[in-house]
């Protein structure tokens, strides 16, 4: 897929709550070919302690109105300039960058769709290009609290939403490994994305069920694009650039103790 | 529109902009952004006689105004490079350059034997700051006496250009230079990385796993200007300056200090296109100057 270098214009930025925004993005060209899983490189300008672009998954894409959504996690001073943008601004992007998410052969499979923390972010366009196939996608988002499960109304417009929060202010209390549907539903194929203890546990239930099971990984990038080897992960074949080969990886290609 | 072509041993560049090796991927990455025909040359990847797996994830640490890496020279192999990346990226017009590393002698001279085939790669760039695994991982381009033996090896098998990259990390870098322009280097071409660390507080452990690693990026810029300026009056051979360039302004100020022709590193990762731009503004700079070519203001800061 070509890759482009290319101002977008912020036409609002939505706090979602103390720590996570919105950030809608449009161009004057219209948007590339983009595909659920693949991410963004965002220049940041104005941050003195942020020197490398910083990589964000496509949250959604709205192609009747050229749109571009990021759902950002404010951590650290990147991510906190990102977060004062104002509608009219301009951002610098690399895109689309890395994989995506394999599409199951057949709609009638069953498809379960994991996000926990910022790593729901990514779920939602994949969960929209899932529907707009024809697939019936189960979702099932984890956060702390109610406060930090995002985008709901969204993610209910494509298909079926499950949650659980750490405190059980929302949903099932617990992590999301520990949700009744897993026990109650079965799957054909598992997608996920969110921190790596709660990603392994995923993989690790997806595989005692022989279910066919895809995570998305963060390591840290300096590129993004494939030039600077820096985003390894250790594959059944070998090191591998996160950033071109992945970051959506089949668990059977890691070397996870699964 | 000021003439902008420079030479580099038997290199005629169409413009003194290249590309530091193991930031510009093959070069075929960038073809979505720019047409990189339009460099001066580029160097391609750090590569080995053997394939390298590289060091162990994570490699990579932001620092204020720059990064550090430890990717440990992770490549396919020089064979791979000449039956499979070779083939698609000979046809550019532009000059293709090799950077060769070794863990001995023998590897060096193994592996840019295998270079020396490939009639469309103009130049080798010899990265003399890889470890010397017979001298108990100590690199062979801290001393000069280890920097001639290899310099001197590989000039016995390679009659292209060839540029001897030197690594910073070093009492006296224009004895280095000097050591590698005896021994019949065409060039050398500075800085690599500079030996750095950086530690997460929270967690109380080392950034990178193999503890330290190379610091790139605008941070490095003085230091390796001021190296570039000692070396380009140290030795007669042309220099090649890089180390911190982000923007045209930079890259005259390498050619300012001597260098006869820059690099481009770090700076990739942040633009893709940024090369295009610093041709364009050094070109800018050369006309609002009045000057006809580049030549005129290599080294031209009277001191
Ligand atoms: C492919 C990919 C997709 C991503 N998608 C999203 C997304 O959609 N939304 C989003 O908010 N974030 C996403 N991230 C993570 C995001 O890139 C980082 O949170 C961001 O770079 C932090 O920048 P900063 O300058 O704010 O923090 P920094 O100053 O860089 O870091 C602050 C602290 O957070 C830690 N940290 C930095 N990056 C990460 C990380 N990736 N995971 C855990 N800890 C980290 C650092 O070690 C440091 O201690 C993604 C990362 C990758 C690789
Ligand atoms: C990720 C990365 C990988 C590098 N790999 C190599 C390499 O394989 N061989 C080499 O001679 N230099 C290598 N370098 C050093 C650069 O070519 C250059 O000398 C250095 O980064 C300074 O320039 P800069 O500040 O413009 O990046 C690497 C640098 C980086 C950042
Ligand atoms: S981040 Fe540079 S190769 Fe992946």
């Amino acid at each position: 897929m070509r890759k482009f270098v290319a101002d977008f214009t912020v036409t609002d930025n939505i706090a979602l709550n103390a720590n996570y925004f919105l950030l809608k993005l449009t161009s004057v060209e219209k948007l590339p070919e983009m595909l659920p899983g693949q991410f963004v490189e965002v220049k940041v300008d104005g941050s003195p302690t942020t020197f490398l672009r910083r990589p964000i998954s496509i949250n959604n894409i709205i192609e009747e109105r050229n749109e571009l959504w990021l759902l950002i996690q404010t951590i650290g001073d990147g991510t906190r300039t990102l977060s004062a943008l104002k509608s009219g601004d301009l951002l610098n992007l690399i895109l689309p960058l890395g994989n995506s998410f394999t599409l199951p052969e057949n709609p009638s499979k069953s498809v379960l769709l994991i996000g926990g923390g910022v790593g729901t972010a990514p779920m939602l366009f994949w969960g929209k290009y899932l529907k707009n196939r024809g697939f019936e996608p189960n979702f099932l988002l984890g956060a702390r609290s109610s406060k930090d499960l995002l985008q709901l109304e969204e993610f209910d417009k494509y298909g079926t939403v499950f949650t659980t929060t750490e405190d059980g202010s929302a949903g099932e209390k617990g992590f999301v490994t520990q949700h009744t549907i897993l026990q109650t539903k079965s799957f054909d194929f598992i997608y996920t994305c969110g921190p790596k203890p709660m990603m392994l546990a995923v993989a690790v239930y997806a595989k005692s069920k022989n279910i066919s099971c895809e995570v998305s990984l963060e390591n840290t990038m300096a590129c993004g694009f494939g030039v600077c080897l820096c985003c390894v992960e250790n594959t059944i074949n070998g090191n591998v650039c996160v950033c071109t080969e992945g970051p959506i990886f089949n668990i059977n290609e890691l070397k996870w103790q699964i | 529109m000021a003439d902008l072509r420079v030479k580099i041993g038997g290199l005629d560049l169409k413009n003194p902009i290249m590309t530091a090796s193991g930031t510009f991927g093959f070069g075929e990455e960038f073809n979505d952004f720019f047409d990189i025909s339009k460099l001066g040359g580029y160097v391609v990847k750090g590569t080995t006689f053997e394939p390298r797996q590289g060091n162990a994830y994570p490699r990579m640490a932001e620092t204020p105004a720059g990064m550090l890496n430890a990717v440990g020279l992770q490549n396919k192999g020089v064979h791979y490079f000449a039956d499979v990346i070779y083939p698609r990226i000979k046809d550019i017009d532009s000059h293709l350059v090799v950077n060769v590393n070794g863990s001995t002698i023998e590897d060096y001279i193994k592996c840019t034997e295998k270079v020396a085939e490939l009639e469309r790669v103009t130049a080798i760039e010899l990265n003399i700051s890889c470890p010397n695994v017979k001298q108990g991982g100590m690199s062979f381009g801290v001393c000069a006496t280890s920097a001639s033996e290899v310099v001197k090896a590989v000039r016995k098998v390679y009659s292209k250009t060839l540029i001897v990259k030197l690594s910073p990390n070093v009492t006296d870098i224009t004895e280095i230079a000097r050591a590698a322009e005896a021994e019949g280097a065409d060039s050398v071409s500075l800085i690599n990385t500079l030996l750095g660390m950086a530690i997460d507080v929270e967690k109380r452990r080392p950034l990178l796993s193999t503890v330290t690693g190379g610091l790139s990026g605008p941070c490095v810029k003085p230091v390796a200007l001021a190296m570039v300026w000692k070396t380009a009056k140290a030795v007669k051979i042309p220099v090649v300056g890089m180390g911190g360039i982000m923007d045209w302004k930079d890259a005259v100020e390498f050619l300012l200090a001597g260098a006869s022709a820059v690099q481009v590193g770090t700076a990739n990762f942040i633009d893709p296109t940024v090369c295009l731009k610093i041709i364009d503004g050094l070109n800018d700079y050369l006309d609002r100057h009045n000057y006809s070519s580049v030549n005129e203001i290599i080294g031209a800061i009277g001191v």
